[in-house]
C-alpha cells in the first residue's frame, strides 16, 4: 500500500496510480472531538482541489471537508452513516471518507508524515 | 484541553459519548474547581444575601443548599449560583467566568460587618454524578442526605464537604476539599468505581448532560439582559420575601408577563443547531438558540432556544438555521430527560 500523504487542511491521502482514498487526519479528529454526523457527497461529483465537499459535525462544531485533489468521487464510506465515530476511533482506516478518480496533477504541498507531524506542532 | 473562564478544561478524557453514557448509567467524576467559591463571615450574613439574591433564603437552613439568581437593579441575571447554609456562614459557588464581577458585586452590596472570601484556589471541587453515585462513593454515612443537603464528612478517608447537588439531573455528590488533597480523593473515587464503570469526564459530557436536563447556562442560555422569567427561573424569584435587588422590576415583568420563554428543540440527525442559530417560524423569525448539542443519549440533536413567548407550543414544528439552511425542528417538552435527581422544586427542604 502506498505512503499516506497529508495536506494543510488535515486531510490525509493514500494514492494508487489514479485512485485516492481519502480521510481526515488524526490531529484533525483529535481537535474536532467526537464526530456526531457527516454530510457527504454523492458518488459521481465532480470536485475542484480545494473544494468544500462535506461537512462534518462533531459535538463541538460543525467544520467544511476541503477537498485536496481534483478529480471525481467514485465511492463514499457507507459505514460512516451509522457509524459517525469510526472516523474518531479509526480514522486512517475505517474512517476513511471517500475514494476520487483523480484528474490532473497532484498538489506540490502535500506532506509525508514527519513533515505533517512537523506542521501540526508548530504550524510551519 | 479548551479554555473556560482562565481555566484548562478537557473537553474529555477519552470520549464524550462514552462519559456521557456513564454519568447517564453509571457515574461520571468531574472536575469543577474553576467554579468560584465565596465564604460569608459576619452575622449579617443571611441578611445580606436575602436582600442580594432572588430566592427565599428562609425557607431552608443549615445544612442545606438553595439555587439562586442574583440580579441587577433592571432585572436580568447577573448569575446563577448555590448558596449552601453552613454551621459557620454560608457558602456562595459561582460560575466561573463571573467569579470576579460577582465578588465585586458582592463587596459593593456588603454591609459592614460582611466579609466575603474568595476560597477558589485554596479549594477544590468535585462533582460525582451518577445513578449508581451514591453507591459508588468512597463514604459512609451519605445515604440520608437530602437532595440539596450538605454536611462535613470523609471522603476515603480525607475531610470534606460533600453536598447533594449536580448539574446533570442525576443523583449525586458535589465534594470541596482543601487543593493540596484533591488528587488524592479524586483517585480514591475512581478507585472505588471505575470496575463498575464509573468513568472521568470533562466538559462535553458536562454540557451535553445538563443541556438534556435543560439545566441552564451562564452565558448562554441567560445574561444580563435576560430575566428569570424569560430564562424560565420564576420559581426561584420570591417576590414575598422582602426587599432584593431587581425587585421592583421583577415585579412589573410577572405582572405584564415576559416577552420572550425559553423551549426545547428537537433536530433531525446531525442538524445541530448552535448558540445564537436563528428560529423561525411560518418564515418568520421569533428567537435564537441559545445552547445547543448533540445528545448521544437520546440519539438526537436538541437545542434550548429563546423565542417569542406563545409562539411554539409542544408538538409543533419549528425551523432553525443549521449550516445556512432551515432544518426542521420539533418543539418538545423540558427537560429533555429526567435523569435519577430528585427534583429540586420538589423538596423545598425545610430544616
Amino acid at each position: 500500500m502506498a505512503d499516506r500523504v497529508y495536506s494543510k487542511t488535515h486531510e490525509w491521502l493514500v494514492v494508487e496510480g489514479k485512485t485516492v482514498t481519502a480521510g481526515i487526519t488524526d490531529f484533525a479528529q483529535s481537535q474536532l472531538g467526537d464526530v456526531v454526523f457527516l454530510e457527504l457527497p454523492n458518488p459521481g461529483r465532480k470536485l475542484e482541489a480545494g473544494e468544500s465537499f462535506g461537512v462534518v459535525e462533531s459535538v463541538k462544531a460543525a467544520s467544511d471537508l476541503y477537498s485536496p485533489v481534483s478529480g471525481r468521487v467514485t465511492a463514499v464510506n457507507d459505514k460512516l452513516a451509522g457509524k459517525p465515530e469510526l472516523i474518531n476511533s479509526d480514522p486512517y482506516g475505517d474512517g476513511w471518507i471517500l475514494k476520487l478518480e483523480v484528474t490532473g496533477e497532484l498538489p506540490k504541498d502535500l506532506m509525508d508524515e514527519a513533515a505533517y507531524k512537523k506542521f501540526t506542532e508548530t504550524g510551519a | 484541553m479548551v479554555d473556560f473562564g482562565g481555566w484548562e478544561l478537557p473537553q474529555q478524557y477519552t470520549s464524550i459519548r462514552d462519559e456521557h453514557f456513564a454519568v447517564r448509567r453509571c457515574a461520571g467524576l468531574f472536575d469543577i474547581s474553576h467554579m468560584g467559591r465565596f465564604k460569608l463571615h459576619g452575622d449579617g450574613s443571611f441578611a445580606f444575601l436575602q436582600g442580594l439574591l432572588t430566592n427565599d433564603l428562609s425557607r431552608i437552613g443549615p445544612g442545606r443548599a438553595q439555587y439562586n439568581l442574583m440580579c441587577n437593579e433592571r432585572g436580568g441575571i447577573l448569575d446563577d449560583l448555590v448558596a449552601y447554609w453552613g454551621e459557620d456562614g454560608f457558602i456562595v459557588v459561582v460560575n466561573a467566568s463571573n467569579r470576579e464581577r460577582d465578588l465585586e458585586w458582592m463587596r459593593d452590596h456588603a454591609p459592614a460587618g460582611v466579609e466575603i472570601e474568595d476560597r477558589t484556589f485554596e479549594q477544590s471541587l468535585l462533582a460525582f454524578q451518577g445513578p449508581s453515585a451514591a453507591s459508588l462513593m468512597p463514604a459512609s454515612g451519605l445515604d440520608d442526605l437530602p437532595y440539596f443537603g450538605f454536611r462535613p464528612g470523609k471522603v476515603a478517608g480525607t475531610s470534606a464537604l460533600v453536598s447533594r447537588t449536580g448539574y446533570t439531573g442525576e443523583d449525586g455528590f458535589e465534594i470541596f476539599v482543601r487543593a493540596e488533597r484533591v488528587v488524592e480523593v479524586w483517585d480514591a473515587i475512581l478507585e472505588h468505581s471505575a470496575k463498575q464503570g464509573a468513568l472521568p469526564a470533562g466538559l462535553g459530557a458536562r454540557d451535553a448532560t445538563r443541556l438534556e436536563a435543560a439545566l441552564r447556562l451562564y452565558g448562554n442560555d441567560m445574561d444580563e439582559g435576560v430575566n428569570p422569567y424569560e430564562a424560565g427561573l420564576g420559581w426561584t424569584v420570591r417576590l414575598d420575601k422582602g426587599e432584593f435587588v431587581g425587585r421592583g422590576a421583577l415585579t412589573s415583568v410577572k405582572r405584564d408577563g415576559p416577552k420572550r420563554t425559553l423551549v426545547g428543540l428537537k433536530t433531525g440527525a446531525g442538524d445541530i443547531a448552535r448558540h445564537g442559530a436563528t428560529v423561525f417560524k411560518s418564515g418568520t423569525r421569533i428567537g435564537a438558540v441559545t445552547s445547543g448539542t448533540h445528545s448521544f443519549f437520546l440519539g438526537h440533536p436538541i437545542a434550548l432556544a429563546m423565542v417569542e413567548v406563545a409562539s411554539l407550543r409542544v408538538g409543533e414544528t419549528a425551523a432553525v438555521d443549521v449550516r445556512g439552511r432551515e432544518a426542521a425542528a420539533e418543539v418538545v417538552q423540558l427537560p429533555f430527560y429526567r435523569g435519577s435527581a430528585r427534583s429540586a422544586a420538589a423538596a423545598p427542604a425545610k430544616p
